[in-house]
């Protein structure tokens, strides 16, 4: 490429590494809060804007609207200088499930937020990531220290496999919500050994 | 993109979706960047000093992309940065890269797993936070 022939200064040999996490879960349950808290930077928010390329659907009085805007929203952790993590709240409403497709693309992994009174709001989230292979832990957002269930107890109700880890946390607290991110990224290495040593 | 997109497009046609707006004007209605699809945190850094004179065609948009590239930032940081949507960024950082204005950086492929070594600097970089 000529472009970086001509570059010439070495800038481009400080291009960082980025690693994707997502925080996923169901509405409500503190995935803006979570990002925020333990986000180097004022969460940022960012659109996708989705397109009819293909023409307008037949549907009465909606034939004009081929466009609609996404919210993402997302944050920033610097490990150093080289390597930075994002992590990324994902849209809540099912029918913006594609949009996942492309964040969980090569993401390292997934935190998904589980609210105990609302266990069933994060089935979706397991579900999905479940069926792409995606590597996740489940984190009990207890609002206001609430501790009502056992982490066994959550990991039963929610059917996990026996190693998915699943930790109780308050997602306002960013050494909490740090700790939750450790716990996946271990997590992730530890699957990786194993099926490396297969 | 699902199939499906566009058969069941208008479910998501509703006010909680936002405000219906034209982004696509800025690309001239072009929705596939030149050269590809970019990664949301690939990262982009304008080069020094690329090809004068084939600048001429460019908008406003694409100037402060360069702008804001001069360091290295991701795609996702640009986008919000700049408040323009992804989709829209990335249409422009294609017209960019074709005119040697600015280097992509993907991150390493999904297929690829995850190096234990940065796994480790991860968990050691966050624990000393």
């Amino acid at each position: 490429m000529d472009s970086v022939r001509s570059n010439g200064g070495g800038r481009e040999g400080r291009i960082p590494v980025a690693l994707k996490i997502l925080i996923a879960g169901g509405f409500g349950a503190g995935k803006t809060t979570m990002v925020g808290s333990v986000s180097e930077i004022r969460p940022l928010q960012t659109e996708e804007v989705l397109t009819g390329v293909d023409g307008a659907d037949s549907v009465d009085g909606v034939e004009a609207k081929t466009t609609t805007t996404v919210t993402m929203d997302f944050g920033r952790i610097t490990i150093t200088e080289d390597l930075q993590l994002y992590l990324f709240g994902t849209p809540g409403q099912d029918r913006f499930w594609f949009l996942w497709d492309e964040l969980s693309q090569g993401a390292l992994g997934a935190v998904v937020l589980a609210d105990t009174r609302r266990l069933a709001d994060c089935f979706p989230s397991i579900d999905y990531f479940e069926q792409r292979g995606t590597p996740f832990v489940v984190a009990v957002n207890c609002f206001e220290s609430e501790q009502r269930f056992g982490a066994d107890a959550v990991s039963r109700a929610l059917d996990l496999d026996g190693d998915v880890p699943v930790v109780l946390f308050d997602a306002r607290e960013p050494q909490a919500a740090r700790n939750v991110l450790i716990e996946l990224v271990e997590y992730v290495a530890r699957r990786q050994l194993t099926s490396a040593s297969r | 993109m699902p199939a499906d997109f566009n058969r069941v497009a208008h479910d998501w046609l509703d006010n909680e979706a936002g405000p219906v707006v034209r982004p696509y004007a800025m690309t001239q209605g072009r929705v596939v960047p030149e050269g590809g699809e970019l990664d949301l945190v690939a990262f982009v850094v304008a080069t020094t000093g690329g090809p004068a004179g084939r600048t001429a065609s460019l908008q406003p948009e694409h100037h402060a992309i360069v702008a804001a590239a001069w360091e290295p930032i991701s795609i996702v940081e640009l986008a919000a940065g700049l408040d323009l949507s992804i989709g829209v960024v990335r249409v422009l950082l294609g017209d960019l890269r074709s005119a040697g204005l600015i280097s992509l950086y993907e991150p390493p492929a999904a297929s690829q797993p995850h190096d234990v070594d940065v796994l480790k600097a991860v968990v050691n970089g966050l624990r000393a936070l």
